[in-house]
């Protein structure tokens, strides 16, 4: 014990780095996600196969070879070197975003056709439709899949240890190289994984709380903060699946 | 032959006064199923003309082909003596942009059968986006008439509940209000009790007595209420198989069906209790 904390500074840096190539990875990704997965609803074929090529491209790289690339190649192909952190946080938010584009394609495509047929009605414009009706609701359907994708880059951005980049991975491997102390080294960054994990967790279920409430979804058991720690309960279109 | 390979002549719209909604010859199938099979009727500005008729017999699909929802496969579509489900290109008509039709649907409403109401927003924003965004009035005023319409349908203290709080016919009667936001010409009905609980139709059938009895509002209705036909409607037009079987005023269609059709087709109506 007196080993871990004796190093929890060090611990804490490589969280935090791990923490801003989350926040950071997740921030891009979100962007692309909403841009690609928007337009991969678009009926002009134009947009549509723009949003298929960048899904089916990043989609299919590991994470682990476009940081690589981008730390690696890139700078033998433009001569610009990205700071490593930068060219990480670029790569994992490709890469997720790749993702969560099909996420918002299939949330706004589930969003009832009525809806669609109610902002004809009243004359909406595309943007209108989308900004007003179609985003919103498709949000509540898109949260769920969005919370496990942040777990998911906040897990894969442990491979930037490979290119020198020192988050929480990295801490741990130097401690056991510096001390031979495997077990307790890698205990350390385990419990602040997890730490960082439920924090993004507990953010996410909360939005994704307040994305039913609005939709006039009532979140059974109320629930003070606490009832955040559990899941949302699974909300179906005529109430709450039991 | 469809309008959309060739341009056809433009022919001048129906005959009798000046009538405000003419289906040319008009033809709709899915696939190969023929839902209207080359209809021609109109409709005067102000009059209100109920659609009956078996189910699959084409009533709601006129809706939606005014609605803009569905595409004419053959035949013209006329509002205001202008081509509607069609634009004039040169001599002839070509079918309408997506921003033709967007400035041409302005002046049509419509109620549907689910309501359709916005989930994520309150009864208030539900009545007041279109107007902001789509008119561009006034926020000020927006509410302002946002309120009185929903005093008009009986639901001046829910302005600020949310749609899911609402039994299905008070959020019918906010769909009525939320299509009158909109100030149209013309407003299409598509079987708005059918979805209701037998206790709650005739709230939202007095809303609509009393819309066609303030306004002006051109109606088309498609309803299975048969009494609210007979109130309400100058016109009512029997359909069966996608054409016009019989048409004429509520009292002679129900008093005096002179079709086969039109008869039978009342007395399964009347034996299932509406």
């Amino acid at each position: 014990m007196d080993f871990l904390i004796q190093r929890l500074p060090l611990y804490l840096d490589g969280a935090w780095v791990t923490i801003q190539l989350t926040i950071g990875g997740c921030a891009l990704a979100f962007v692309l996600a909403m841009v690609f997965g928007i337009m991969g609803t678009i009926r002009h074929w134009l947009p549509r196969a723009i949003a298929t090529v960048y899904v089916e491209v990043f989609r299919g790289i590991a994470a682990l070879v476009l940081i690589f690339w981008m730390v690696y190649a890139l700078p033998q192909l433009t001569g610009y070197q990205l700071a490593d952190t930068f060219a990480a946080i670029v790569a994992l938010g490709l890469n997720v975003g790749a993702y969560g584009a099909e996420v918002v394609r299939a949330s706004i495509n589930a969003v009832p056709r009525a809806q669609v047929e109610a902002t004809v009605a009243l004359n909406l414009s595309w943007s209108q439709r989308m900004r007003l009706v179609v985003l919103p609701q498709a949000w509540a359907q898109m949260l769920p899949t969005f919370g496990n994708l942040v777990i998911e880059l906040m897990k894969a951005s442990a491979v930037v240890f490979l290119v020198g980049i020192v988050d929480l991975t990295a801490v741990a491997q130097n401690m056991r190289e510096a001390t031979g102390e495997t077990l307790i080294a890698f205990i350390g960054s385990f419990i602040l994984y997890y730490l960082i994990a439920q924090v993004f967790i507990f953010g996410m279920r909360l939005l994704e709380r307040r994305a039913n409430r609005k939709l006039g979804r009532a979140v059974p058991g109320g629930g003070g903060l606490l009832a955040l720690l559990k899941p949302e309960p699974v909300v179906t279109k005529s109430g709450v699946a039991k | 032959m469809p309008p959309s390979d060739t341009p056809e002549k433009a022919p001048s719209p129906g005959v009798e006064g000046q009538p405000l909604i003419v289906f040319d010859d008009v033809v709709k199938r899915f696939g190969k199923l023929t839902v209207l099979d080359h209809l021609n009727f109109s409709v005067a500005p102000g009059e209100r003309v109920t659609l009956i008729g078996p189910s699959g017999s084409g009533k709601t699909t006129i809706l939606r082909l005014l609605m803009t929802l569905e595409k004419v496969t053959e035949g013209v579509i006329w509002v205001a003596d202008e081509p509607f489900s069609h634009m004039r290109r040169g001599q002839g008509l070509t079918p309408a942009s997506e921003s033709y039709l967007r400035a041409r649907r302005k002046s049509i409403g419509m109620v549907f059968q689910q309501f359709n109401l916005f989930p994520n927003m309150s009864v208030r924003k539900n009545v007041i986006e279109a107007p902001v965004h789509v008119l561009g009035t006034p926020k000020d005023e927006a509410n302002a008439r946002a309120e009185e319409l929903l005093e008009l349908v009986g639901l001046g203290d829910k302005i600020d509940a949310h749609p899911t709080q609402l039994s299905g016919g008070q959020q019918q009667r906010v769909a009525i209000a939320r299509a009158l936001a909109m100030k149209p010409e013309i407003l299409l009905l598509d079987e708005v009790t059918s979805a209701l609980d037998p206790e709650l139709v005739a709230g939202v059938l007095d809303v609509l007595r009393e819309v066609a009895e303030t306004t002006d509002i051109t109606m088309l209705c498609v309803t299975h209420e048969m009494s609210f036909a007979r109130d309400v409607s100058h016109r009512v037009l029997m359909f069966d198989q996608g054409q016009i079987a019989e048409e004429g005023e509520p009292e002679q269609i129900f008093g005096d069906p002179k079709e086969e059709r039109t008869k039978s087709f009342l007395r399964s109506v009347l034996d299932n209790g509406f």
